[in-house]
């Protein structure tokens, strides 16, 4: 079987703050159903790398190249691109002055410029999926957050994205409330979208990812398949990092 | 009324006394050296006056002067308003040749005097602007014609509308710097992660402004942009100085013409008192309802 093409080619990219360097000498690629979990200790620049993804933080140098777009700062075509690439927040960063129905519509309607009719079937369509189509009038802030971020995941895929990012998209959830968005995540899975998801959640990693991506003050120490990472991971460092939190 | 009373103590009773005390030697004291004839039963008449003539009320220069402070105030409101957006999204622009002009109009009118500003944008800006569009022969043309109520209504007397005008301009200019500071306030209290949302699902940086940031923002701002505009009802009366007829350049007729000082202002006192205080426990009320829902 030839390997399907990849959305994702990162090679050589490093990035400063200042004088700090976040990211150093990243390579990865991601195949196009690919699921990538990737983990590591706060700080090791996870977050910083997703975000290069879709624009939020440009690289310094490095090439970095998305569904065949060359992403860098200033690129005319980012905005093509940014629909293309769905990102789901820790915070959620739902708009609290519009309804949950209006938060999927208002980016199909005027970014894609989709009429309204169509935009509304869409985004009930994704409400559907993401289980909660009776909330589709209420305003996030009347909402539970694991339901906030089920609508946040919806808004991404009203886009008819290609390629779904996860920023720690459980982290700022109570734990009850975690496993209805871990759900909705695992059947996205299932549906072949591409994936890079970074979070803790080894439960879900185990589930549904195809490799898994270690990092560590600013560069990829590990990539592997599941099966190998979490049975004989092979730096140092990354079994620490399994045992301190699979400790419990 | 009566619970009010009861929480007064007897140190509420010695400070109410001494200031009965001293404010009634004052006065005593003015009554026997000024020799100033109160004429209070002269004021509702140049209020609303009868004339006698024509059988009818009229609204003479008090009232007139109020009507035209609030028609002014109402549209250098909406004016300011939209200036003041306008230089709070250009503090907060990426490009910063925008942002330094924004920031160099603001910190020009914050240091400089308003009466200052006010001729300064009276003589370079609005009357340059009246005499361009040739605002003064048009407006009597208006004021010449019959059918003119509408226009009467909504501006007063046609024949002052070009200092109407300028003074609205003025005012607007003068306030939008202070509406432009609460709207940058209120833009950079939006988290941001609310734009990169916005980014991220593709917007550009003004539907980002327009669907996400500025929506969110103003509601925020309403709270102090109503104080502002009950500041701007109060700067309005600065205008006179450039012979806008508004309530503050009337009571100086009124003064002059019947030289009842004391009457005349505490009238007007009174009368901006009423508007400014009246607003602000309206826009009190409200703040209140929109924070239950």
């Amino acid at each position: 079987m030839t390997r399907p093409a990849p959305m994702i080619e990162v090679s050589n990219l490093d990035k400063f703050y200042g004088t700090f360097q976040a990211l150093k000498n990243i390579d990865l690629t991601v195949h196009q159903g690919e699921k990538v979990v990737i983990c590591g200790p706060s700080g090791s620049g996870k977050s910083t790398l997703i975000r290069c993804f879709n624009g939020l933080e440009w690289h310094n140098s490095g090439r970095l190249v998305i569904d065949g777009i060359e992403v860098y700062e200033g690129a005319k075509d980012i905005r093509e691109l940014r629909q293309e690439v769905g990102m789901v927040f820790q915070q959620f960063n739902l708009f609290p002055h519009l309804t949950v129905l209006e938060n999927l519509m208002i980016g199909p309607m005027k970014v894609r410029k989709i009429p309204k009719a169509q935009a509304e079937e869409t985004a009930r369509n994704y409400l559907d999926r993401v289980h909660i189509p009776e909330q589709a009038d209420k305003y996030p802030a009347q909402l539970s957050g694991g339901q906030q971020q089920r609508v946040a995941i919806a808004r991404s895929l009203c886009m008819e994205t290609r390629i779904m990012l996860f920023d720690e998209p459980t982290s700022a959830l109570d734990p009850e409330m975690i496993n209805e968005v871990l759900d909705v995540m695992v059947e996205l899975a299932e549906t072949g979208m591409t994936m890079v998801v970074v979070t803790h959640e080894m439960g879900f990693a185990r589930k549904v990812a195809d490799t898994m991506v270690f990092m560590e003050a600013g560069q990829i120490v590990e990539i592997s398949p599941p099966e190998q990472f979490f049975t004989q991971p092979s730096s140092e460092r990354c079994r620490l990092f399994l045992d301190q939190i699979l400790a419990h | 009324m009566q619970s009010f009373l009861k929480r007064l103590r007897w140190p509420d009773y010695v400070i109410v006394a001494v200031l009965a005390a001293f404010f009634g030697y004052i006065w005593l004291s003015i009554e026997g050296t000024l020799n100033y004839k109160w004429r209070w039963e002269l004021i509702p008449g140049y209020i609303v006056g009868w004339h006698t003539g024509r059988e009818e009320y009229f609204a003479n220069l008090l009232l007139q002067g109020l009507v035209a402070t609030i028609r002014i105030s109402i549209y250098s409101g909406i004016l300011a308003l939209i200036l003041g957006t306008i230089l709070g999204v250009a503090r907060c622009s990426a490009n910063l040749t925008i942002r330094m002009l924004a920031r160099t109009y603001l910190e020009f009118l914050r240091n400089v005097p308003p009466v200052v500003v006010v001729f300064i944008f009276f003589f370079f800006l609005s009357q340059q602007l009246i005499d361009a569009l040739n605002l003064e022969r048009w407006a009597r043309g208006i004021a010449r014609q019959e059918d003119n109520q509408i226009w009467t209504f909504f501006f007063g007397e046609m024949r002052r509308f070009p200092s109407l005008v300028s003074g609205v301009i003025v005012l607007a200019l003068f306030e939008s710097a202070f509406v432009g500071e609460i709207v940058r306030a209120g833009i950079q209290s939006i988290p941001k992660g609310q734009r990169e949302a916005a980014r991220s699902i593709g917007m550009s940086h003004m539907q980002e402004l327009r669907y996400v940031v500025l929506p969110q923002a103003m509601k925020k701002v309403v709270p102090p942009l109503a104080n502002q505009f009950i500041s701007l009802i109060k700067d309005s009366s600065i205008l006179s100085l450039i012979s806008v007829q508004e309530l503050t350049y009337k009571t100086v007729e009124l003064v002059a013409s019947s030289r009842m000082i004391f009457e005349a202002w505490i009238t007007t006192a009174a009368f901006y008192f009423i508007v400014c205080f009246g607003l602000s426990r309206i826009f009190a009320r409200l703040e209140k309802k929109s924070e239950k829902r």
